[in-house]
């Protein structure tokens, strides 16, 4: 006998001691969807008999079953239940958790429990117990299928036990092995002519039955058709287009979920008597004017609509009125109900329709849900979710999402057929609203293009304090610079990094050129840079009339209000007068640069570290030098000290030169200086895969705009495989650092680049790698670094940490700009943002 | 790290005994941080110069250093040049017989003074010039001090925390030597290892008698056992036996920050605003009847102690954006030591007021105590949003100073706020301003209320206002 159990439902076994309910779990189902009371009871008392445990026993099983259930985990409780009120228990555990509950009894004579029962020598309950059970067990049997089991199979002797196969049927809502291309359209409401033209616009073939009425469409490269419900009402021609759709499901060209017009529409048919308004009245006067025959196969599809689908291994659900995460997949009544008539508070709004609760604003799960059911205006991304119904029957739009390409295509309404209740919009939601579980606790940030990306608990935590009070307020930042991890650590004698190190790793990793670029010793900056103070407004939800925002690495505001407006206002003429915002077709620019000079921001620091050790060094050491002369004069050998002593002197000058590059008076913007080098994000478009070449040129044209305003960096292109080109590029470095420069930075020319497995070595690459100059360096790892010893020691520092983290951030990065320019809403923006900042906050030498 | 010590006069040969180093070798000694030598400069008739020279191990030091010690943390630091606790542990190793006032050689020597000069060419000292005649005048030295440049390509910048100082008295070596192991690590500030138990003893035989009579006894006290106020009652408590008394007051001048001190400084009436502040809040709450509060931007618990003490209270919410303030907190309130009835209605949660969090939402009352004013002023909405459109408590209670009794504080400057981290401070009329409509949007009502002596003009030092829900849902 095969007993059919849905994939995910939560099995109940049912018999007296005895009657082989365990062995029948081992032989059916995995070891760990087998929750035995026995057990429980042995978890919590060291004896799997105690009947003084029972009711723990069952607490613990009823939570281990609840957090399976939650997780879409078959189980199967292995107990007696033979009481009603135990089964009823589990009853309202699989409801609670909209998973069917099965009920498999195992009816076997007593005698065969009463032997069981005898055989056990150690936890023998004894014939009065079993049957005591067995006695329940036949009363019970009667009401079971009304107790709320979806399906109840009794197995009554052994030869029926033995008999048995267990077969797992997937659930109709599982269409996760439909991988897709979709495309999938919003409520139709009867427009057969605009379903006609979307779906030529989409590509599909429309085939006709002999007299020229659509019963079919079918796309050239396979491309599926998924309806999201209310086909029916409001519309010319509800049968037209109902002959379509379910031509297209025949043929296997077209899936489809119900909507509450169809759900309607079925009790209407069957003879019920619902309201005739909305479009039903017409409808069916339509269908009245068709064959029986027809009416009979449309009550019978509609009727067999399951409430949603879940398609591509679960990465898209589709329902008419959406779907919260809990229910994806889930099957109960409040699935079905909330699938066709959405989260209704049981309110009614002054329009007299229901009060929708915003299930799509508190969304926050992986899958992509498509719905309809409430005409809007526009459809737009809303937490991964995005409303199609584009109120095609009144006069606004017929709809589709391509999927996985997530385009929108769409065809405008023919005329208005039907009056809107209230106009298209719905209400509007807070633009900005962040939640707190969008960005604490332990979180995994998802990225389709550059993977997931953990960010520790702590490491939130520790950035929740400077998001909130420090940095510029979210909707300013859409991105956040990550770290970058030094070169190599380098053999050669007296230097800790040089650049054969990072040329020798890119040429290992395969790729194929570098560009140099000048390292400017000044402070990491972002601009966001707006045509005008609408654009920021609308854009940015820009509420103060700002046109943009400077900021530093960790979010927080370079200058106050006046002096950040009047830098952007030089920085608008300059992208104006560079043509910028007609070529790359934007309103609005995202800038990563260094702000110059260093001291700008960094003018404590300066004086309370650098130029103080300087000021104790020339003090201590040229005293020093004068009593070692003393000394000597005596005839003391003091000879290698005095050396030694020599030679942190001059480091210690060459230490005071080399912060001193980075030291310039400013005064307001005078002095102050922008030196951008790459273009991050502009309407619609992330800039991440064009060359840095092309970014360098824009910031070009930039400084020709305005040289004072912007700062030149100078790069050399280099070919890692080419002897004479590193040497090339070794020269540069020389000269640069020479020069007083702090170093530069070596990046794949052809920009983010990650290799393709077969490639050699698969994986992002670094997206670029600093090599500071030798003087430089003794701002960081103090003056005396050089001495042979120190740097000896200083070499054997461990960059593996740094290395990931640049990597881990780089990947944020990308995806905070990806979500910036799909326009995804603010909390996704911020959800990558915040990761940056977070991993931030990973301890790290601080000197890498 | 390099200072020296010059004897003039009559006995200054005898100075290379005292310190028992002979005057024609280098003596050297390895020590942790790094390799000390001693060796003579100048040795005459009437003078005669000893020096002693630190070669410190910079690599090293930031690789052994520990948390506590931060000043080390980094490899660019002072510490291989400005005299410091590191010196102090080379003086006592190099001159530990000298300390000790034994002289093999010459034992009558030892209580003899001598014209000393110590020169110290990079002193630093977090109170100037002044803070080293403070420290030295008392036991009889001269100072003579010049601030060292910043840096002197760049003059803008002024005057260097190090003096190149020189120090002069009649005092045996034993004596000078104590002095200085005390009261240079005390200049400094900041020791190189982690302060124990045995400092107070060392600091009192160093100190001898004459740590007890010294005018800035206290101070030194404090610097010297880093600030641990439990060491330094044992050792004003062990003084105070040996000189009769012991007044216990912390200096204000034991503590100044290295940088970045507050620009403006707290009224002088704080601890007493603070206070009144705390019982107009807990008044108020009481007035109102909430039982279940929530104290957004509780700090290190200032408030909460008193709320989950008053058994009227049943849910008490102590809500932080900061997790470090809400680790004081948890010490503070000593959780781990709470009774269980106290214990099982706190919970102390992590969150922001610019993020909705569902967790804050249904309490009779949430208050937010000196908070608004920390926040940016874009950040405004996004916090009336998350309290009064998703938190809905029954009522808010928001208190903030009230700018215009600025004036009335001497030490803030004309239109300063009272604090650094403050973003803006309200009028009565800005903040009257804010709150009704916000009220008014919400379905709250709310009313006004003064904290602190009132002025005529100016009115109090705290205004608070009191928002109270209209409607009677309890969600």
């Amino acid at each position: 006998m095969i007993l059919g159990i849905p994939e995910l439902s939560l099995v109940v076994l049912v018999g007296a001691t005895g009657a082989g309910k365990s062995t029948f779990a081992r032989e059916h189902f995995g070891p760990f969807e087998v929750i035995s009371s026995d057990h429980c009871r042995g978890l919590v008392s060291d004896d799997e008999n105690s009947q003084d445990a029972t009711r723990a026993a069952f607490e613990v099983l009823n939570f281990i079953a609840g957090k399976r259930l939650a997780a879409g985990k078959l189980t199967v409780v292995d107990a007696t239940n033979v009481q009603r009120h135990a089964r009823q228990e589990l009853v309202e555990l699989a409801r609670a958790h909209d998973v069917l509950p099965v009920a498999i009894v195992l009816d076997l004579p007593e005698s065969v429990s009463l032997a069981r029962d005898r055989g056990r020598a150690d936890r023998s309950l004894g014939a009065a117990v079993v049957h005591r059970q067995k006695d329940q067990l036949r009363r019970s049997l009667r009401g079971l299928a009304r107790e709320g089991f979806r399906a109840v199979h009794v197995l009554r002797t052994e030869e029926e036990v033995r008999g048995v196969r267990i077969e797992r049927q997937r659930l109709l809502t599982d269409a996760r092995h439909e991988h897709g291309p979709l495309d999938v359209i919003g409520d139709v409401h009867g427009c057969l002519g605009e379903l006609a033209a979307l779906l030529a616009k989409l590509g599909y073939v429309v085939g006709t039955d002999d007299d020229g009425r659509p019963v079919d469409a079918s796309h050239p490269e396979g491309r599926r058709a998924v309806f999201l419900g209310d086909l029916v009402d409001r519309g010319p021609d509800s049968p037209g287009v109902l002959r379509l759709a379910m031509g297209m499901t025949a043929n296997g060209h077209a899936y489809a979920v119900p909507g509450n017009h169809e759900h309607r529409l079925v009790r209407a048919l069957d003879g019920k008597k619902p309201n005739l308004d909305h479009g039903l009245a017409e409808t069916l006067e339509q269908l009245g004017r068709e064959p029986a025959e027809f009416r009979r196969a449309v009550r019978g599809w509609c009727y067999g609509l399951v409430s949603h689908l879940v398609f591509d291994d679960g990465r898209l659900v589709v329902a008419h009125a959406g779907l919260k995460e809990d229910y994806h997949g889930r099957s109960s009544g409040r699935v079905r109900s909330f699938a066709l008539y959405g989260d209704t508070t049981g309110e009614i709004d002054e329009d007299g329709l229901p009060v929708r609760y915003p299930w799509a604003q508190e969304y926050r799960g992986a899958a992509m849900v498509l719905y309809g059911h409430t005409p809007v205006a526009e459809a737009r991304w809303l937490n991964n979710t995005m409303c199609l119904d584009t109120g095609a029957a009144f006069g606004g739009s017929l709809t589709a999402l391509r999927y996985p390409e997530r385009e929108l295509v769409s065809v405008p309404a023919e005329r208005v057929w039907s009056e809107p209740i209230r106009p298209l919009g719905g209400a509007a939601r807070p633009e900005d609203e962040l939640r707190l579980d969008d960005v604490v606790g332990r979180r995994v940030v998802d990225s389709p293009l550059h993977g997931r990306v953990s960010v520790r608990e702590e490491n939130a935590a520790g950035a929740l304090e400077v998001m909130s009070r420090f940095a510029l307020a979210p909707k300013w930042l859409g991105y956040l610079p990550p770290t970058m991890a030094p070169v190599g650590t380098s053999p050669l004698d007296g230097f800790l990094e040089h650049p054969a190190e990072a040329f020798g790793a890119y040429a290992a990793a395969g790729v194929g050129h570098v560009i140099c670029e000048e390292k400017h010793m000044g402070s990491r900056a972002v601009v966001l840079l707006c045509r005008d103070a609408s654009v920021a407004r609308r854009r940015f939800n820009a509420s103060g009339g700002e046109t943009g925002v400077v900021y530093t690495r960790t979010g927080r505001a370079f200058f106050d209000s006046p002096l950040t407006e009047s830098l952007l206002g030089r920085m608008r003429s300059a992208v104006a007068a560079a043509g910028l915002w007609d070529e790359l077709g934007t309103d609005w620019i995202l800038l990563d640069g260094e702000m110059l000079p260093w001291s700008l921001k960094t003018g404590d620091l300066l004086r309370d570290t650098y130029a103080s050790t300087g000021a104790a060094a020339r003090g201590a050491l040229s005293a020093a030098a004068a009593g070692l002369a003393q000394a000597s004069g005596r005839g003391l050998d003091v000879a290698a000290l005095q050396s030694r002593v020599a030679s942190r002197s001059s480091n210690a000058d060459a230490f005071t030169a080399a912060y001193r590059n980075y030291v310039w008076p400013t005064d307001g913007l005078d002095g102050v200086q922008f030196a951008p080098f790459q273009v991050l994000a502009t309407e619609g478009a992330s800039w991440y895969t064009s060359s840095h070449a092309w970014h360098l040129d824009v910031a070009d044209r930039l400084v020709a705009a305005d040289p004072a305003t912007f700062r030149t960096t100078a790069r050399l292109v280099v070919d890692p495989s080419s002897p004479e080109s590193v040497a090339s590029g070794i020269d540069w470095w020389l000269d640069l650092t020479g020069a007083g420069g702090e170093g530069m930075v070596v990046k794949p020319l052809e920009n983010h680049v990650v290799l393709q497995p077969g490639s050699g070595r698969a994986g992002p690459v670094q997206p670029g790698v600093k090599v500071r100059g030798r003087e430089y360096l003794r701002i960081i790892y103090g003056p005396d670094y050089t001495e042979p010893d120190n740097l000896r020691r200083l070499k054997e520092r461990s960059l593996n940490h740094k290395r990931s983290l640049a990597l881990r951030e780089h990947a944020l990065g990308l995806e905070s700009l990806d979500r910036l320019v799909a326009g995804e809403p603010l909390w996704r923006v911020h959800e990558a943002v915040f990761g940056v900042l977070a991993l931030e906050s990973e301890p790290v030498d601080p000197r890498l | 790290m390099y200072v020296t010590i010059t004897a003039t006069g009559r006995h200054a040969g005898d100075l290379t005994f005292l310190l028992h180093k002979h005057p024609d070798r280098v003596h050297v000694r390895d020590l942790s941080v790094g390799r000390a030598h001693a060796f003579t400069t100048e040795l005459q008739q009437d003078r005669c110069t000893v020096a002693l020279l630190l070669e410190v191990d910079p690599v090293g030091l930031v690789r052994g250093a520990t948390r506590e010690s931060f000043t080390l943390g980094q490899y660019v630091n002072d510490r291989p040049y400005a005299v410091s606790s590191l010196l102090v542990v080379a003086v006592r190793r190099m001159f530990s017989t000298a300390l000790a006032r034994t002289c093999a050689a010459r034992p009558e020597l030892v209580d003899e003074p001598l014209n000393l000069a110590v020169h110290l060419p990079a002193l630093p000292s977090t109170g100037g010039e002044t803070l080293v005649r403070d420290l030295f005048e008392p036991l009889g030295w001269t100072v003579d001090a010049t601030a060292l440049p910043l840096d002197p390509a760049i003059p803008a910048w002024g005057r260097s925390r190090y003096l190149d100082a020189t120090l002069t008295a009649t005092l045996t070596v034993a004596d000078a030597l104590a002095h200085l192991v005390v009261l240079l690590p005390v200049l400094d500030d900041a020791k190189h290892y982690w302060v124990d138990e045995a400092e107070i003893a060392k600091l009192q035989h160093a100190g001898g008698d004459w740590l007890a009579t010294h005018p800035q006894r206290d101070l030194i006290a404090h610097r010297y056992l880093a600030h641990r106020r439990d060491y330094v009652d044992t050792l004003l408590e062990r003084l105070g036996d040996v000189a009769g008394t012991a007044e216990r007051t912390t200096p204000d001048t034991a503590r100044v920050p290295r940088s970045a001190s507050p620009s403006t400084q707290e009224p002088p009436t704080r601890e007493t605003l603070a206070h009144r502040r705390r019982g107009a809040v807990l008044a108020a709450l009481r007035d109102l009847g909430a039982a279940t509060i929530v104290d957004m931007g509780c700090g290190p618990g200032a408030l909460l102690g008193w709320l989950v003490r008053n058994p009227a209270n049943t849910r008490v919410v102590g809500a932080d954006v900061s997790a470090g303030a809400l680790a004081k907190a948890e010490r503070g309130l000593n959780l781990d030591r709470m009774p269980d009835t106290q214990r099982a209605k706190l919970a102390l949660l992590q969150s922001s007021l610019t993020y909705r969090d569902d967790r804050l939402a249904g309490f009779d009352a949430m208050v937010l105590m000196e908070v608004v004013e920390h926040l940016d002023a874009d950040r405004l909405p996004a916090l009336e949003r998350n309290v009064f459109a998703h938190a809905r408590p029954r009522h808010v209670l928001v208190t903030t100073p009230n700018r215009e009794y600025n004036v009335l504080y001497p030490r803030l400057t004309a239109g300063g706020l009272r604090h650094t981290d403050h973003r803006f401070e309200w009028t009565r009329a800005e903040f009257s301003g804010w709150a009704e409509p916000l009220a008014a949007a919400h379905g709250y009502t709310v009313r006004f209320a003064g904290i602190g002596d009132a002025d005529d003009t100016h009115g109090t030092p705290t205004q608070m206002a009191v928002f109270t829900r209209k409607d009677k849902e309890t969600a």
